[in-house]
């Protein structure tokens, strides 16, 4: 769906984060999580900008999106009036299971906040960022899931280190039926192969640049094992992570 | 009220207004943003014989007013077109223009049978892909492949068929003459223009391909002098393209020469784009009191 979005509020979250919250409409009711907007900014930028859903409430949605480059600058520097939206798009998450882990990355952690919402098995997250200043969502995500284990890499706050080690722990524990995950895509890699060395299924959100944003261009692919180019806005962003083609 | 039908190389288009191959998919996934009927046409995405799986990613690059892309002719291949697609298309009130693209001549003539056997309304030959290796582009940028290929198309097609005409050559009234001598009933153009961005930290190029077709408003003046060479040069109709986004815009290409306007990238900015440039072109119409679009084309009056 196309729509003309009202901002809500708008809130800057550390040095290069911003969060923007939109009065969506019927959008905020059909959004799934791990879904994404596509958003159309002002300037001189010309395709929209993937977003993915950070949160939903009945008629609203919330995004949170870091600054880097003309698009996203324009984006934090609009704080009222409306924003022109194509969504909810993509193939979410499933948020099927008894015990759900979710391990986020940076800039990839607001997606897991709706999963964990939407989620009715219990949850942990664990959260890595490089460090303290660049933390964001801790609150929310401890008000929704049962356990959050924070990590940064410079140890400013939380354990130091990656996502990797908490990781590789909770796994042992043999407890949990789903993992989902969403972060750079190194970190993907490595949070697929301890899923998959724990026998425990794995769902990762992918990012791919994009056009159209709805299926129809094929500018967004992500290559699977059997040699497939599935569309990134259409068949995903989430996608099974035994079937992406990690080595491409 | 304004006229917008245009008869194009013996099809009746309700109206001029078509979206692009490549851009629009099979149709499927505009529906739900506008009514497909509205379309004059649709260029479908371009058909291989075989499935083809296209290039790797990255295949979008944003450049400044503009786009890179490599896809690489990704499809699911003729026949798969033709059962799975085309009955789904068929449903519309609109044309359906196949883009076919052969690695050899004789496979142009296979697909060129394929396709209007199956009962498209227009082929649009593809011979100008700048995205993959064998094939597409090279028969374009010779007079001597743009020949061949049209023959052979000519020789296997019952529904008229329009020649897709590249942009990387330098004199592409030639390969339009071309293409016209050996039996086209159209010419679409301007293709994408062969581009590169590079990211400065990793130095290395942003497509995975290296290089990619350029397409957007930016290559929009390009394309308006290239349909007024073709249109002075031959005398076949015209469907007119690259970086079209608005009414105006639309107004400009008919200008230049051209019977029938598409848009593409211009529809992943706004799907609505088609119809907001077919409601300016409306505007525009009645604003200068012209009843019937089709007295647009080629009236640029050039400076002496
Ligand atoms: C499904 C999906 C969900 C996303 N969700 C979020 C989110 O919730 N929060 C957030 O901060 N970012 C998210 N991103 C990344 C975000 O889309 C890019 O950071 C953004 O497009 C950069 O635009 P820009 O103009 O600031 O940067 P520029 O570098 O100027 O952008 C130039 C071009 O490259 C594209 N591009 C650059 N980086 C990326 C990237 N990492 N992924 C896709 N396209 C890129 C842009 O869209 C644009 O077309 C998501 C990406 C995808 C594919
Ligand atoms: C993502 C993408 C895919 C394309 N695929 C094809 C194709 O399969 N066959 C073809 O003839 N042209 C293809 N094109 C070219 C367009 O049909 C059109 O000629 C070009 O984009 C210029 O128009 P525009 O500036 O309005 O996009 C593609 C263009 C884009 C952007
Ligand atoms: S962005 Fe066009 S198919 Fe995904």
């Amino acid at each position: 769906m196309q729509r003309l979005c009202d901002i809500i509020h708008a809130q800057q979250l550390t040095d290069h984060i911003y969060a923007i919250t939109l009065e969506a409409g019927e959008l905020g009711r059909l959004a799934q999580p791990g879904q994404f907007l596509h958003v159309r900014c002002g300037g001189d930028v010309l395709l929209r900008r993937p977003i993915s859903v950070c949160d939903a409430e009945n008629e609203t949605l919330k995004i949170v999106f870091e600054v880097k480059g003309a698009g996203t600058r324009w984006l934090a520097e609009k704080t009222s009036g409306q924003l022109d939206i194509l969504g909810p798009l993509g193939t979410g998450f499933s948020v099927e299971g008894q015990h759900i882990l979710l391990v986020g990355g940076g800039i990839g952690t607001p997606p897991l906040l709706y999963a964990a919402r939407a989620a009715k098995g219990s949850t942990t997250a664990i959260l890595g960022f490089g460090s303290r200043s660049q933390v964001i969502l801790q609150d929310e995500f401890q008000t929704i899931c049962d356990n959050v284990i924070l990590t940064t890499d410079d140890g400013s706050a939380g354990e130091p280190g990656q996502v990797t080690g908490p990781l590789e722990n909770e796994l042992q524990s043999g407890t949990y039926d789903m993992v989902l995950t969403c972060g750079p895509k190194p970190m993907l890699r490595a949070v697929a192969n301890l899923a998959a060395q724990y026998n425990v299924p794995c769902q990762v959100s992918t990012e791919e640049r994009m056009a159209c944003g709805v299926g129809a261009c094929l500018g967004c692919t992500v290559t699977m094992r059997n040699g497939d180019n599935l569309r990134a806005c259409a068949d995903g962003p989430v996608f099974d992570a035994g079937e992406v083609n990690w080595d491409v | 009220m304004c006229d917008l039908r245009v008869s194009f190389a013996g099809i009746a288009f309700a109206n001029p207004i078509v979206v692009a191959s490549g851009t629009y998919g099979f149709g499927r996934e505009y529906q739900e943003y506008l009514d497909l009927n509205e379309l004059g046409g649709i260029c479908v995405k371009g058909l291989t014989l075989h499935p083809r799986a296209g290039n790797l990613a990255p295949r979008i690059a944003e450049t400044p007013m503009g786009m890179l892309n490599s896809v690489g002719l990704q499809n699911p291949g003729v026949d798969a077109f033709i059962r799975d697609e085309l009955p789904w298309l068929r449903q519309f009130n609109t044309k359906v223009i196949a883009n076919l693209s052969g690695n050899t001549v004789e496979e142009y003539g296979i697909l060129a049978q394929k396709l209007s056997d199956a009962g498209v309304d227009l082929l649009e030959v593809n011979i100008s892909c700048p995205n993959v290796k064998e094939g597409g582009i090279a028969f374009g940028t010779t007079v001597e492949g743009a020949r061949a290929v049209t023959e052979m198309v000519r020789r296997n097609s019952t529904v008229p068929i329009m020649v897709k005409l590249s942009p990387n050559v330098t004199d592409i009234a030639a390969i339009a003459r071309a293409a016209e001598d050996a039996g086209a009933d159209a010419l679409s153009l301007i293709n994408t223009l062969l581009g590169m961005r590079i990211d400065i930290h990793t130095r290395r190029p942003i497509l995975r391909n290296n290089m990619g077709g350029l397409s957007g408003p930016a290559v929009l003046p390009v394309a308006l002098r290239m349909v007024y060479q073709v249109a002075s040069a031959v005398n076949l109709p015209i469907l007119g393209m690259g970086g079209v986004a608005t009414g105006a815009d639309a107004v400009e290409m008919m200008l230049a020469g051209a019977d029938l306007v598409a848009l593409g990238t211009a529809c992943f900015v706004d799907p609505l784009a088609p119809l907001t440039a077919k409601q300016g072109l409306t505007d525009y119409l009645a604003r200068h009191n012209i009843t019937q679009v089709t007295e647009l084309t080629g009236k640029v009056a050039l400076h002496a």
